[in-house]
């Protein structure tokens, strides 16, 4: 077998929730995710007996562009992160009753396969036009299935749209000036061109833009929080949970290979800046009266340390950047869950509205302390493990990034167990709120245990990612 | 000792947690609280089995945890003298607590939770204890924690306690950013966290070469210390977690997990060794705070508040300790602190038990006739803390004193100050609780009792041990705890102060002191029968009562700023940001006319137009081809 049976079940299964009609859909879109999980882990089981997975075959002869398809650990991690998520996200929308719900399951089916896609291509074109067909889906369940007046919910998503889009294109721009060089786009013989120094800052320069506005770092951000909030859920768990990740992945596979001698260069100053993105974040979300931008802002400071791991261009940083994108993934679906189904019940975000709901839902109030503590990185969580390798990897780089970018534990903490404090606790509301039902902590479930067991059992992970991180920091040096 | 021994030690407190998570709701309240003392007390017997029976230390190791770079952190624990000196206390006097608890919570709905966390706990403070690295205490570290946050938050429907609870959780975390830091400079400089190879890598480096990192290092691990320890600065969450239920603050913020720094420290001797000016400021911030801390308990009212201020301050005495290298001396005053504090929390419980949730110590009195046990055991857990022999409190604080006095006379004169203090408001509070007439209303008066045996058994446990602790390490030559530690201080030579004319006068000196502060206590609150009144206070006594308005100072410098910060970047940062990045902001508003369009179109039909050009384009590339 080869990879691209994931992405052919995960198109087809879209093709299929479709024409299911509104009935089936979400059983459907649920069987066809569980499959493609089952798939992916098939697939890891032949990865690591030694099994080649890669596909590759001519695509267009001229310009020559391949089908291309490659599987590493790296790939295969972004993988699972995908497959293993879609099922959660999926069965989360169970607890909305969406309107049309053929066309939402297939796009969010859709959306999965265009970023598996991304994550395992190994032609520079095939990679853009994953990386742009993932946008799509999201942009019509952001606006048709989002939360707010339809004004503004277009705002907020055409803005999110055209910006990374546009940034898109500076990348896209990079790969046209690649072809020309190597006459490929393959990725090893992207690998192996020799460019100047000159080159390679432009080409760093056009690929930060594109991630940059992906991941987001600061002041790149902007569109982020607005579409988190108007995205209904189960978009917003796609974007947070995997999508974002595509940026990050791509500075590690693309970006920093291709251009390693700028790489070096902008270090300092592109560490700086993600470590400016931790702290802006998490004291942004001092100020949010509604819960889900608060999480967006939270999400802003994570994926700044995230980024930063990467930009150290160490060994330790690329693991842990890898690590931390796994459990954030985790974690900050479940914490978009929980959001959700407060909504579900009290049809609201602001956290004003909430407050004496752990009296009410003893289940539901432990499983949201158990997602609060792994994101504040408590030891024993899988996030503890991402979060302590990076800032190892920045003490490595200067003590002074480890430092700053460490009061994210001390941020953190107080703008969690404030939010906590503030949702949850308190007398008991007046208004009724009911504990979780079977599905939602079904999920919520699901998750908890794979935050502790990753905690405390990162071994195959590390094991499974690590060849690979170390082939790209070679390529580097 | 087996291995199988070792591992239900390790996890007998955690099976509890998780019987009393799972199936508590459904169990009878005394079954949770059976279920949550036999689990602590089974680790205890082990404990002691271990006590009896090991002379070399003995490693455990349960599976790897993760490797990143050249580093390898291990789920390995060790059971040595001094690890196993701590489970002794740790188990011990949690067993006590948790008898008492029973008694205690029975009255709360969620008791169950109580003894879950509890013996949550006391898993964390055994893996902190045990952890043969530094991550595994870190586990530990922040486990106990994280149990004390939601033990102080306990009963969470009252937001200030909340707020209680985040503040102490907060606070760690300032110093937890220290311990890590520490922590990677330790791992880059050795390339391992295990105790015994920092200690060799140090061992090889010497002094000379990178001591610089190393003394960076320990200062570091000091800053952790101090959140946990209730240092200065980071000392303003303890007082405040007093709003936790009394059991916890005997057990958590008294007799174990406030010592954690002063283990960790002890711990790592071999590196505070080579790192004399860090040594110089533990020294000199433990006196300070013990001075600090005892003079803002010379005015307070509530009754746990005194107590808490009082373990602040003999935390200071043990940093003191600490400071000058005399680790023994600083893990005797942790044992005998542990027993004595312990006694004063739960006797305090036991009062406020009595008058119903009464915590103003104005509005109490006269109490000892009514109390007699309670009174008995609280008056000689007094008698220890202020520092009369033969009282174990005595031989530890006199020790620190002594020591102190022939390292440096200054920070003697302070730490005898300190002590002074400490006995006033020892006796001020013994006064106010328990002697003259009783203050509170006549409804409470007419139900004024003495607390069930469950509650007074750990009391009279307590005062014992209170009353005898000394034996483990009497100056007489032949300290049976320094000989017992020997093996963990083995690297350098240890000097035991020969007692001469000048340490008999020393131990007079003290005892004078301590009967100065009680003549003064006395001659206020017994003879002159003075009650504080709650009338604007003037002068020094306004800045005392007011805890030298730290937590506003803080509040000014660092919360008000931080929010400050946070307005101006939601208002001002962010919506410049918004409008100026390439001016797509201007883009976007023309665009988005031109996006009404989209809305208006048939999305089925989009969306099958996706789907069947790229299914289309995949039959192409995989079948047609």
């Amino acid at each position: 077998m080869n990879i691209s049976i994931v992405l052919i079940l995960l198109l087809a299964g879209a093709a299929f929730t479709f024409f299911a009609g509104n009935k089936f859909a979400s059983k459907i879109a649920l069987l066809v995710s569980v499959a493609s999980f089952v798939f992916t882990l098939y697939a890891l089981n032949l990865y690591l007996n030694g099994a080649d997975l890669s596909c590759k075959s001519i695509w267009i002869q001229n310009p020559k562009i391949y089908f291309s398809l490659a599987v590493d650990g790296l790939s295969l991690a972004m993988l699972l992160l995908t497959t293993g998520l879609l099922p959660l996200i999926i069965l989360s929308g169970w607890v909305t009753k969406f309107e049309n719900e053929k066309a939402i399951y297939s796009l969010v089916l859709f959306m999965a396969f265009a970023m598996a896609g991304t994550f395992l291509a190994a032609d520079g074109l095939l990679y853009y036009v994953f990386w742009e067909l993932a946008l799509i889906p999201i942009y019509f369940i952001a606006l048709l299935w989002g939360n707010g007046s339809l004004e503004e919910r277009k705002n907020a998503i055409l803005k999110f749209f055209i910006y990374t889009f546009g940034g898109s294109l500076f990348m896209l721009v990079a790969f046209v000036y690649l072809y020309q060089k190597a006459g490929s786009l393959e990725i090893e013989s992207l690998y192996a061109l020799a460019l100047t120094e000159t080159e390679k800052t432009w080409l760093f320069l056009a690929f930060f833009l594109a991630y940059a506005i992906k991941i987001p770092l600061i002041p790149f951000h902007t569109w982020q929080a607005n579409t988190y909030s108007k995205a209904p859920a189960i978009g917003t768990m796609l974007l947070s949970g995997i999508m974002l990740k595509m940026g990050l992945y791509s500075v590690l596979r693309w970006q920093l290979p291709i251009t390693d001698t700028a790489a070096k260069e902008f270090m300092p100053y592109i560490l700086g800046v993600s470590i400016a993105g931790v702290i802006y974040g998490a004291v942004l979300t001092l100020r949010q009266k509604n819960l889900k931008k608060l999480l967006a802002y939270s999400s802003l400071s994570h994926v700044g340390l995230i980024a930063a791991g990467l930009y150290s261009l160490t060994i330790e940083g690329f693991q842990g950047a890898v690590l931390q994108m796994l459990s954030h993934g985790l974690v900050i679906v479940g914490l978009f869950f929980v959001s959700e189904i407060i909504f579900n019940r009290w049809n609201t975000y602001t956290i004003s509205e909430m407050g004496g709901i752990r009296s009410q839902a003893t289940k539901f109030a432990s499983f949201f302390m158990i997602l609060v503590l792994a994101s504040v990185a408590m030891p024993t969580t899988f996030n503890f493990v991402g979060e302590f390798t990076i800032l190892y990897s920045l003490y490595n780089v200067n003590i002074g990034f480890a430092i700053v970018a460490g009061t994210t534990i001390i941020l953190g903490a107080f703008y969690m167990l404030r939010m906590y404090q503030q949702t949850m606790l308190g007398e008991t509301n007046t208004k009724v709120f009911a504990d979780v039902t079977i599905v939602e902590g079904l999920v919520l479930l699901v998750i908890v245990v794979l935050v502790f067991f990753f905690g405390l059992y990162p071994k195959p992970i590390i094991e499974l990612i690590t060849p690979s991180l170390q082939n790209i920091l070679n390529q580097i040096n | 000792m087996n291995t199988t021994s070792l591992i239900v030690l390790l996890f007998a407190p955690l099976i509890g947690f998780l019987i009393n998570v799972f199936f508590g709701r459904k169990m009878s309240k005394n079954l949770s609280g059976v279920v949550g003392t036999a689990s602590v007390l089974l680790s205890f017997v082990i404990t002691l089995l271990l006590f009896f029976s090991v002379k070399q230390p003995i490693t455990l190791h349960l599976s790897e945890w993760f490797s990143i770079g050249k580093l390898a952190v291990n789920f390995d624990f060790v059971f040595d003298q001094l690890s196993i000196l701590w489970l002794l206390f740790v188990t011990g006097i949690g067993t006590l607590i948790h008898i008492y608890s029973i008694s205690y919570m029975h009255d709360d709905e969620n008791m169950y939770k109580f003894f879950a966390y509890l013996n949550l706990f006391i898993f964390f403070m055994i893996t902190l204890v045990a952890g043969s690295n530094l991550l595994i205490m870190f586990i530990g570290w922040e486990g106990v924690g994280l149990c004390s946050y939601l033990l102080i938050g306990f009963w969470y429907k009252n937001q200030d306690y909340n707020d209680a609870a985040k503040k102490a959780f907060i606070m760690n975390r300032i110093g937890d950013l220290g311990f890590l830091i520490g922590i990677f400079i330790l791992g880059f400089a050795t390339n391992t966290l295990e105790f015994s190879g920092i200690q060799q890598a140090i061992d090889v480096d010497g002094v000379v070469s990178t001591s610089g990192w190393y003394s960076i290092a320990a200062f570091c691990l000091f800053v952790g210390a101090c959140g946990k320890s209730a240092q200065l600065p980071l000392y303003t969450w303890l007082p405040d977690a007093m709003a936790g239920p009394t059991p916890v603050s005997a057990l958590i913020h008294a007799a174990t997990m406030v010592t954690a720094g002063i283990f960790m420290i002890t711990r790592m001797n071999f590196l505070f060794d080579i790192a004399p000016i860090v040594q110089n400021i533990i020294a000199v911030v433990g006196v300070t705070t013990a001075l600090v801390a005892a003079s803002i308990g010379l005015v307070q009212n509530d009754i746990k508040k005194v107590l808490a201020y009082s373990t602040v301050s003999q935390l200071g005495l043990m940093f003191l300790a600490l400071g000058l290298g005399a680790y023994q001396v600083a893990v005797f005053h942790v044992i005998t602190h542990a027993f004595f504090k312990a006694c004063l929390f739960l006797g305090s419980g036991s009062v406020i038990h009595a008058l119903h949730g009464e915590q103003d110590m104005r509005k109490m009195g006269g109490l000892r006739g009514s109390m007699k046990i309670t009174y008995i055991t609280f008056l000689i857990a007094t008698l220890a803390i202020a520092g009369l022999p033969p009282f174990a409190g005595f031989w530890s604080k006199d020790e620190i004193l002594l020591t102190a006095f022939h390292e440096n006379k200054v920070l003697w004169v302070l730490a005898t100050i300190a002590s002074i203090m400490t006995a006033f408001y020892m006796f001020r509070l013994l006064y106010l609780t328990f002697f003259n007439e009783f203050r509170g209303t006549e409804e409470q008066k007419k139900h004024l009792h003495e607390s069930p045996s469950l509650i007074t058994f750990p009391l009279i446990v307590l005062a014992v041990l209170s009353a005898l602790g000394g034996l483990i390490s009497l100056p007489f030559g032949n300290s049976w705890l320094n000989h017992y530690l020997m093996p963990i201080f083995a690297h350098k030579e240890h000097a035991e102060h020969h007692l001469g004319a000048t340490e008999y006068g020393l131990m007079a000196f003290a005892v004078l002191g301590a009967l100065i502060g009680i003549g003064i206590a006395y001659n206020l609150y017994m003879k002159k029968k003075e009650v504080p009144t709650s009338d604007e206070v003037q002068g020094l006594h306004k800045v005392l009562s007011n805890k030298y308005y730290i937590d506003e100072i803080y509040m000014a410098i660092i919360v008000t700023p931080i929010y400050g910060l946070a307005s101006f970047s939601k208002n001002f940062i962010e919506k410049y940001i918004s409008k100026s990045v390439f001016g797509l902001g201007n883009v976007v508003s023309v665009l988005s006319i031109q996006g009404k369009k989209v809305q208006n179109g048939n999305v089925g039909f989009y969306l099958f137009a996706f789907v069947f050009s790229i299914s289309a384009f995949l039959i192409y590339l995989f079948l047609i081809r």
